[in-house]
């Protein structure tokens, strides 16, 4: 039988405030246990929350972005249950009015686009941690992290594939790192999903029993978890059984899902509103700043990199998966020419290039450039060196001022990944090194032409190979007036010089 | 001296005729004397109360006195108050030190007066007779063998008595003004929002509001200078501007429309309790009010709305109380799940579960629509009435309590009579209205009878002149209890 595979994802993602949502505490990762934790997240008799209206903001920019609509008055409410990290003994989350609704993400899956339906965004607050370890036999409680803001993210169960579920937690991962109201940071656990996993055969509507994965702590493991909690349950199904609801733990050790707890075992959390606080109430003011504090959205730069720039689509997505990516390519291209204002001002408010346009055409081709080198070296060397673009050695004006000298004809394209590893050792501007090393490409046809002559002279018998038939002299014989050149003659000439001379 | 109004403690402390050591060390010295009869003090520290006083006398000498300055007052256990055991009536924290102050708590400190202690009270305030303490049951002053009502019960013991000059209650169902009345003294519940709940220790959030207990309605319109006042670290404090509760003290009544709700002259209230409350609204007529007959038509709703809300509220608050991180923890357990129920079981009281246990149970999945929604929804319906009550008069009286105080044991097997002790007051903190009682008179069993005064939202400064008036008319709230004689 052919299966259809249904997921769903909630998404927990770190408010980047500065303090936490209901206390004046400190949010930082990784200071001594229990030093950020003042009386309120520690729950001592008599302390109350106080709202901290920075995660509210942050919560309607997300709104905002992904299109939902924000509701003007949101409740927080008590998500009852004892665990020793929980201080209250209750979560202080939102229930029954969320103060996100709807809205959607566009995700691009292969060579397609689709649309992922949001079912809502709530805050709420996070637990603390237990550490198992290290106490011979006893648990300790670091409250550090209890309080802090959360805002989580649920989609319809629309996503069909691993594939799928992974480029929405992608998208979604960079889209809250974009907006700068999650810093993303997945090992420190400031992004962390989990997924609700059903299968139904294909054709059919009504949905499948569903188990959920928690523990899904990278992109890799979320597909390998989804892969394998999807074979799982085909298995028990064909052989006869039902799926359980539960919750399932996933092992990245064995890449394996286990029972966590059933849906009996599950609790009753017992929500009902907090009358602690009051109603969150969104007024139109804090909306408009929250939309002023918003800028382009990467799915709209995506749109108009493809557009002004020409790029593939698959360019302006890699190029606008962070937004230092996409402010390098920019500051990038917009150093090379500084010809894209101009088109603009010519051609009026938007700027689109008039198709056909010589000069148009050729800032599209500076554009392809920047994008292959950013994508390419550049993003190879970061990686290499473990490096944030952020942080790159070459700036987006010195990238730019390389790609100039080879856009000019100064430089080949393989003297230039030369003159690129030199200005990552900090050795100066393409021009200086260029210039410092002899790098200049040989233009003067009168030069080449003696070139070629010498290696003539020395290769007789590759000439006469290929003046007999032999085809594959002639590069050949490219490489090697390229080599005593040392590589500085310019490939183009060499070419037309050497059939030349070969023809007469 | 013990009889004395606060503003005559305060002139004596102005004129140097006693200082706040002396005074302060007279109270203790009473205290002594008297609490192990009354048990109205939870905690007593001689050496940090009279350090406090010292602090006072200081600020008296260098002339930045204010009109609490040097008075001792008595905080219910149900306030953290730093250095201070802070219990709430309970094992649970029988060892809980709090590390920091309860806004009302500084209020006072910063008007430099001084903390007398701390007052027994039922377990986290669930309770119509001081009977739920862990730390014993209080009595009566005017017959050792009543209660003092509750939950504030220790307050208003030890006001009755004159152990203190004034004390510090909380009202979440009547827990104020049913332990003033039941004891011959004056309390006010203010509006809810009105004295910040930050520090007080949480039984129903959403009803919960402290306000004074005292002699006189004068004392408490000083009482409420300090206590009120907004806090940003209670969400739902009110910021209003700062207001003098005795701004109107002495106003005339004439043409106070007064309104006197049918529900609350129905069955149920004792006889000579009724005779009381007419004889009062006969003075006040002579003072030139007018009585008007309105209508709660809900009132009966409210006893038991109430004990699904409280409750429900009440289960999540006291959630905190784990084991885990202070307080009472059972010594052995096998496991998580043990400690915390063994904890739990051995810490609270079996009024304390019974509340756990019904608001459990109203929240659960597949009850919450039927209780607590259904509950909300008649909340909204009782305050309703007052609104359209309020209509027609200014103020609206009745009696505090249905009869006068009960004795010790006779309703502790028997939930539901003692929560109707409460059917005349809770109806006030479900509208969140502000409620009073004023001594009006004693019973035939000659225990102590109050009279209700409730006003609209933030009425206070009206109230306590309406009641002022009355005291001014009377004595009834200079009655001392004749057990401990004259001073």
């Amino acid at each position: 039988m052919q299966w259809e595979i249904v997921i769903g994802l909630e998404t927990h993602a770190q408010l980047s405030t500065l303090s936490k949502i209901f206390s004046g505490a400190a949010i930082a990762y990784g200071a001594a246990p229990n030093s950020q934790a003042c009386a309120v997240d520690i729950a001592l008799p008599g302390v109350l929350p106080v709202f901290n209206r920075a995660a509210a903001e942050k919560a309607v920019k997300f709104g905002l972005a992904i299109g939902a609509k924000i509701n003007r008055k949101s409740i927080f409410a008590r998500k009852n249950y004892f665990y020793p990290d929980l201080p209250k003994g209750y979560q202080i989350s939102q229930y029954e009015l969320p103060i996100v609704a709807g809205g959607s993400l566009t995700i691009q899956v292969g060579e397609h686009e689709k649309t992922v339906r949001i079912t809502r965004a709530h805050l709420e607050e996070d637990a603390g941690k237990s550490l198992h370890e290290d106490f011979h036999g006893m648990t300790g409680i670091d409250l550090n992290r209890a309080g802090t803001p959360l805002l989580e993210i649920v989609t319809e169960p629309d996503l069909r594939s691993s594939a799928e579920a992974v480029a929405y937690a992608k998208t979604l991962h960079s889209l809250v790192r974009w907006i700068g109201i999650c810093d993303g940071n997945m090992q420190e656990g400031s992004f962390r999903c989990d997924a609700n996993v059903s299968v139904r055969p294909m054709g059919t509507e009504k949905l499948g029993t569903r188990c959920e994965i928690k523990n899904l702590n990278s992109f890799k493991f979320m597909e390998k978890a989804i892969d394998y909690e999807v074979r799982r349950q085909i298995e028990i199904i064909e052989d006869g059984g039902s799926i359980v609801q539960e919750t399932r733990l996933y092992d990245p050790d064995r890449d394996e899902t286990r029972s966590m707890r059933s849906k009996e075992e599950a609790n009753d959390y017992r929500y009902f509103p907090d009358p602690d606080l009051l109603p969150l109430v969104v007024d139109e003011a804090f909306l408009e700043q929250a939309r002023a504090t918003l800028s382009e959205l990467p799915q709209a730069m995506r749109e108009r990199f493809m557009r002004d720039h020409g790029l593939p689509a698959y360019d302006a997505g890699t190029l606008t998966s962070s937004r230092e990516l996409a402010a390098y390519f920019e500051a990038a291209v917009s150093a090379l020419g500084g010809t894209f204002s101009r088109l603009r001002e010519r051609d009026g408010e938007r700027g689109i290039p008039v198709e056909g346009d010589e000069g148009a055409a050729r800032l599209r081709e500076m554009a392809k450039l920047c994008a292959n080198w950013i994508m390419g070296d550049l993003s190879a060397q970061l990686n290499k060196d473990g490096l944030e673009i952020a942080a790159s050695p070459i700036s987006a004006a010195q990238l730019a001022g390389l790609l100039k000298r080879i856009q000019d004809g100064t430089i080949s394209g393989k003297i230039a990944k030369e003159v690129f590893a030199a200005m990552w050792t900090g050795e100066g501007d393409a021009d200086a090194i260029i210039e410092a090393k002899g790098l200049k490409q040989v233009s003067d046809s009168g030069a080449i032409e003696k070139i070629i002559d010498e290696v003539f002279a020395a290769n007789a018998k590759m000439v006469e190979e290929f003046r007999a038939g032999k085809e594959k002299a002639f590069n050949a014989l490219v490489g090697q007036a390229m080599k005593a050149s040392k590589g500085k003659a310019n490939p183009a000439q060499v070419n037309e010089i050497l059939k030349k001379k070969l023809a007469g | 001296m013990f009889n004395a109004s606060l503003k005559e403690l305060s002139g004596l402390l102005a004129g140097k005729k006693i200082s706040s050591v002396e005074l302060t060390q007279a109270f203790l010295n009473r205290i002594g004397e008297l609490n192990p009869t009354l048990n109205a003090f939870i905690t007593v520290d001689e050496g940090k109360s009279l350090a406090q006083a010292q602090a006072a006398d200081a600020l008296i000498a260098a002339g930045k006195a204010g009109p609490l300055t040097g008075i001792p007052v008595a905080q219910k256990d149900i306030f953290c108050a730093e250095g201070w055991l802070s219990t709430c009536g309970s094992k649970m924290l029988h060892n809980f030190v709090s590390p920091y102050d309860a806004h009302v708590i500084e209020q006072f400190n910063r008007a430099g007066a001084v903390n007398l202690g701390k007052t027994n009270m039922d377990e986290f305030a669930m309770g119509s007779s001081n009977e739920t303490s862990y730390y014993g049951k209080v009595k009566n002053p005017w017959d050792v063998n009543a209660v003092p009502g509750g939950s504030s019960g220790g307050s208003a013991a030890a006001v009755a008595a004159r152990l203190c000059p004034a004390a510090t209650g909380t009202d979440t169902g009547g827990s104020i003004r049913q332990p003033a009345a039941l004891t011959g003294i004056s309390g006010i519940k203010p509006t809810y929002g009105v004295v910040s709940r930050y520090g007080m220790i949480a039984f129903a959030s959403s009803l919960d509001q402290g306000g004074p207990m005292a002699k006189s309605a004068e004392d408490l319109a000083l009482l409420m200078n300090v206590m009120a006042g907004f806090d940003p670290r209670d969400s739902t404090s009110l910021e209003r501007e700062k207001e003098d509760y005795g701004r109107d003290l002495e106003q005339p009544l004439k043409g106070l429309r007064i309104g006197l709700p049918k529900e609350y002259f129905a069955e149920g209230l004792a006889a000579d309790v009724a005779q009381a409350i007419e004889a009062a609204l006969a003075e006040y007529r002579k003072l030139g009010a007018e009585t008007v007959a309105v209508s709660l038509p809900n009132s009966k709703l409210a006893v038991p709305v109430y004990y699904v809300l409280a409750p429900a509220e009440a289960s999540s608050n006291l959630a905190r109380f784990d084991g885990v991180r202070y307080g009472y923890r059972a010594p052995e357990y096998a496991d998580l799940a043990d400690m915390y129920g063994k904890s739990r079981a051995q810490g609270f009281g079996a009024e304390v579960k019974r509340r756990i246990l019904i608001g459990t149970y109203v929240l659960s999945a597949g009850y919450y629509d039927a209780y607590y929604l259904k509950a909300q929804k008649l909340r909204r319906l009782i305050a309703r009435d007052f609104t359209e009550a309020f209509a027609r008069c200014d103020v609206i009286m009745g009696p505090t309590t249905p009869t006068t105080a009960f004795n010790l044991g006779e309703k502790s097997d028997d939930p539901v009579s003692m929560y109707l002790s409460d059917i005349y007051t809770i109806a006030v903190n479900l509208a969140g209205l502000p409620g009073m009682s004023v001594p009006a008179g004693f019973g035939k069993d000659g225990r102590p009878v109050g009279l209700q005064i409730i006003g609209n939202y933030f009425s206070e400064a009206k109230m306590l002149n309406v009641a002022h008036r009355y005291q001014k008319a009377t004595d009834w709230h200079t009655r001392m209890p004749p057990l401990h004689g004259e001073e």
